[in-house]
């Protein structure tokens, strides 16, 4: 019935084609080259950004270790009931995978993973492939027990039969955390000497947050100031801002050590004024304040410029209106003036808030223990512990988290009412 | 016009072809070590003689800065680029575990002492810890004070770093539990040979963290080796621990009045892995095997205080290349009595936890 409708309902062109299909046609040719023009940004993209992105996304639920590596323990395992230590089938299998896992040389990498749930593990698994290679006949499960003292604990083989799974919410946990009980398999809070993540995460938020309110405050006059001066003042004032902006990140954090620490400029100053006592100078460096005060210095173009260019466009005669039309200055400029600014100072704030949110060297040399991020554990998960389950999952969960951020945004304010300019 | 073109036509071709019989034969290796003046001790002590002893290899040196991140990720990707890296013992044993690196039989691989010593019996006891290293430097991680801190008091043992009424001021101290721990229960008298026994132990490990808490006020925490020696100098702190050649270097060749405290010292072994899935592995086995001889070890002394890993080496070495100093009474090897070497199997398997316990206790 529907068929009949259409086909009886399409109109012809000349040549005895449905219209439709030949406006398509000749349409198709300019999409491509329209398509052509934006592809060697969406290769670079794809290639830079979404591809590792998706890479790293998948190494935080990825589990393969076990399995993969271990793959006749993972079928021997399979129907363990986990109420005692297995039976000789099992060890038969493990001598079988340790001894190929030590000809490969790969069976570290179950070490390391078994390891992220229990310490000990590591060694357990590389000694134990290391003595397999002289075992020759069964039975083998005297053998194993005698080569760790950790094969005798039930809790172990939860451990490796939990991670026989090829996938796992291991390192989410981890990151919000949490963790399996090893010995009963319940979801459970990391002890509180561990908990660290959650702290992290809330403390990068707050003060990417402070930085945001901080850079809002002191570039709305700058912005102010560059946008009513008259050119030749205000092209020099904005090379000013943009100085520090091309200047490299590493020399402003540097600077910011030499002006803040305790033997630095600013302490200096304030004991020739006689304003704090030369024993007890200030701690304004390797800390929150350092941290604060650095990124604030470094983020402050970002919203300098937007508000900037948007100052730039509102003319002058709205507020002469206004107080012509009798409203008094200050009125005239928080009704008038103000609600035209916002869209710059939400497309400053984003970009502060999102930058600040990720900001990873300045903490890492002036944050001291108070003033690290989430950004600084992830890196060093990524080249230090090589735990790159632990750093996709905190990874990840900053991305979620920003996106988040930025979907309340656009219900709240409005994608649209952002402007750069 | 047109036999100008010809000419430069054919001197292009001759090029080419040049360069193309030079890299019939010729070796580039990718030699990554840790930069600044520790790469160029070794660009003095090895490369240079080996380039010009085999004109056909040209050896690249490439600078990281530690870890094994970037070797994962060549080695996952099957693209590896690098053909020998300068690693510390720690990775080259996980590295090993994973099958980043390739096993290396000493003995067969590399050079006899030249008393016809086999190397595995040359190479200091205790260096020959991981079957894919071959063992170069031996360094420390140690204290140095400012001398001229509190007038005439000079401390002398770990306890002193931790007495904070005796000796005020800020400590700056590593961003991680390794030998922090360690040298907290040092500090708290747990004897040298005791402290994996201790920290074994559930309440080993609180009695660490319970010293530790007792400095933390006055810690300022570094993660860059260049960070402690800087803030010595611009008197942030008075106490702060670092790799012994950095403050050699502050030491003797900027005249900073700083002091070394060697009690308590971590030695620490660095040296080559090769990576098993490198492109040139033969033509690096022979480098390794020269750069690693007895005369090549003493040789690198000559430009950085590190104490050469084989016994035979010990006794030539000499003076400061430019400095002119006896390098003897700078090496860590000589106090070694007063050190410990770092326990890896234990760090190992207690690396992870301890590192989110310490990062836990430091947000407290």
């Amino acid at each position: 019935m529907a068929d009949d409708a259409t086909t009886n309902g399409v109109v012809l062109a000349a040549d005895g084609l449905p219209l439709k299909a030949s406006l398509n046609k000749a349409m198709r040719k300019n999409r491509m080259r329209a398509l052509l023009l934006v592809a060697p940004l969406f290769i670079f993209v794809l290639f830079s950004f979404l591809i590792p992105i998706f890479d790293m996304t998948m190494r935080s639920v990825d589990n393969w270790h076990v399995s993969g590596l271990m793959p006749e323990t993972t079928k021997a395992l399979e129907n363990w009931d986990g109420k005692e230590l297995p039976e000789e089938p099992v060890f038969a299998a493990l001598i079988l995978d340790l001894k190929a896992g030590a000809k490969s040389r790969e069976i570290g990498k179950v070490g390391t993973r078994l390891n992220y749930e229990k310490s000990g593990l590591r060694s357990m698994i590389t000694s134990s492939a290391r003595k397999s290679k002289k075992v020759k006949e069964g039975p083998y499960k005297p053998i194993v027990l005698k080569m760790h003292k950790r094969w005798k604990e039930l809790e172990t083989w939860k451990v490796i039969k939990r991670n026989t799974s090829k996938y796992t919410i291991g390192y989410y946990l981890n990151a919000v955390d949490m963790k399996y009980d090893n010995e009963t398999g319940d979801i459970v809070m990391q002890p509180e000497d561990r908990q660290i993540y959650g702290t992290l995460f809330m403390r990068t938020f707050a003060i990417s947050l402070v930085i945001t309110l901080i850079c809002i405050v002191l570039a709305y006059p700058i912005s102010y100031l560059l946008a009513t001066l008259p050119v030749r003042y205000s092209n020099l004032l904005m090379i000013f801002v943009l100085l520090p902006f091309w200047t490299s990140l590493l020399v402003r954090t540097t600077a910011w050590i030499a002006m803040l620490q305790s033997q630095g400029v600013l302490n200096d100053l304030f004991v020739f004024f006689g304003l704090v006592d030369d024993a007890n100078r200030l701690q304004l460096i390797h800390n929150l304040t350092g941290t604060i005060i650095a990124m604030t210095h470094i983020l402050l173009p970002f919203m300098v410029l937007p508000l900037y260019s948007v100052m730039k466009t509102i003319p002058p005669s709205y507020m002469r209106a206004a107080l012509s039309l009798g409203a008094n200055p200050v009125t005239a400029y928080i009704r008038v003036y103000m609600p035209l600014t916002l869209s710059g100072i939400g497309a400053g704030s984003i970009l502060v808030f999102i930058l600040s949110i990720g900001y990873y060297i300045t903490p890492a040399l002036v944050g001291g223990t108070d003033g690290t991020l989430i950004s600084n554990q992830i890196a060093y998960h990524m080249q230090s512990s090589l735990n790159w389950g632990l750093a996709g999952a905190l990874g990840a969960l900053l991305l979620f988290s920003v996106l988040a951020l930025y979907l309340i945004y656009n219900k709240i304010v409005g994608i649209d009412n952002m402007r750069l300019g | 016009m047109n036999k100008i073109l010809k000419l430069s036509a054919l001197a292009v071709a001759g090029v080419a072809f040049a360069g193309m019989a030079s890299t019939a034969q010729a070796v580039d290796l990718n030699v990554v070590s840790w930069g600044g003046a520790y790469t160029a001790s070794q660009m003095n002590a090895y490369h240079k003689p080996y380039m010009k002893m085999n004109p056909g290899v040209k050896i690249n040196s490439l600078d990281y800065s530690g870890g094994l991140a970037e070797m994962r990720a060549q080695t996952e990707s099957g693209n590896v680029t690098w053909d020998l890296v300068d690693v510390v013992l720690s990775d080259a044993i996980t590295g090993c575990d994973e099958g980043m690196f390739r096993p290396i039989k000493i003995d067969e691989e590399m050079a006899k002492a030249p008393d016809g010593t086999p190397a595995s019996k040359d190479f200091l006891k205790g260096t020959l810890l991981s079957e894919c290293f071959v063992p170069q430097i031996i360094y420390s991680t140690v204290f140095a004070y400012r001398a001229d801190a509190w007038s005439g008091k000079k401390p002398t043992t770990m306890a002193d770093v931790f007495d904070t009424a005796k000796f005020p001021g800020k400590r700056t101290l590593q961003k991680k539990p390794v030998n922090n721990l360690e040298w907290a229960l040092l500090a708290d008298g747990v004897p040298l040979d005791k402290i994996y026994d201790v920290l074994d132990t559930d309440a080993g490990k609180d009695r660490a963290f319970a010293k530790l808490a007792t400095i933390k006020k006055d810690v300022i925490w570094w993660t860059e080796g260049a960070v402690p020696p800087q803030l010595l100098a611009d008197g942030e702190a008075v106490f702060g621990t670092g790799y012994n050649g950095r403050w050699f270097s502050a030491i003797a060749e900027e005249k900073q009045p700083f002091a070394m405290l060697w009690d308590g010292q971590v030695l620490d072994i660095d040296g080559w892995a090769v990576p098993a899935k490198g492109k040139n592995v033969d033509a690096v086995m022979k480098f390794v095997k020269f750069a690693t001889d007895t005369q090549r070890l003493a040789d690198q002394a000559k430009y950085i205080s590190y104490g050469p890993a084989r016994m035979s080496s010990g006794p030539m070495v000499s003076k400061h290349a430019t400095l002119g100093i006896e390098m003897g009474p700078h090496m860590p090897t000589k106090y070694a009595n007063q050190g410990f070497l770092t326990n890896f199997a234990w760090w190992a398997d207690n690396g992870d936890e301890m590192t989110e316990r310490f990062n836990a206790w430091l947000l407290k």
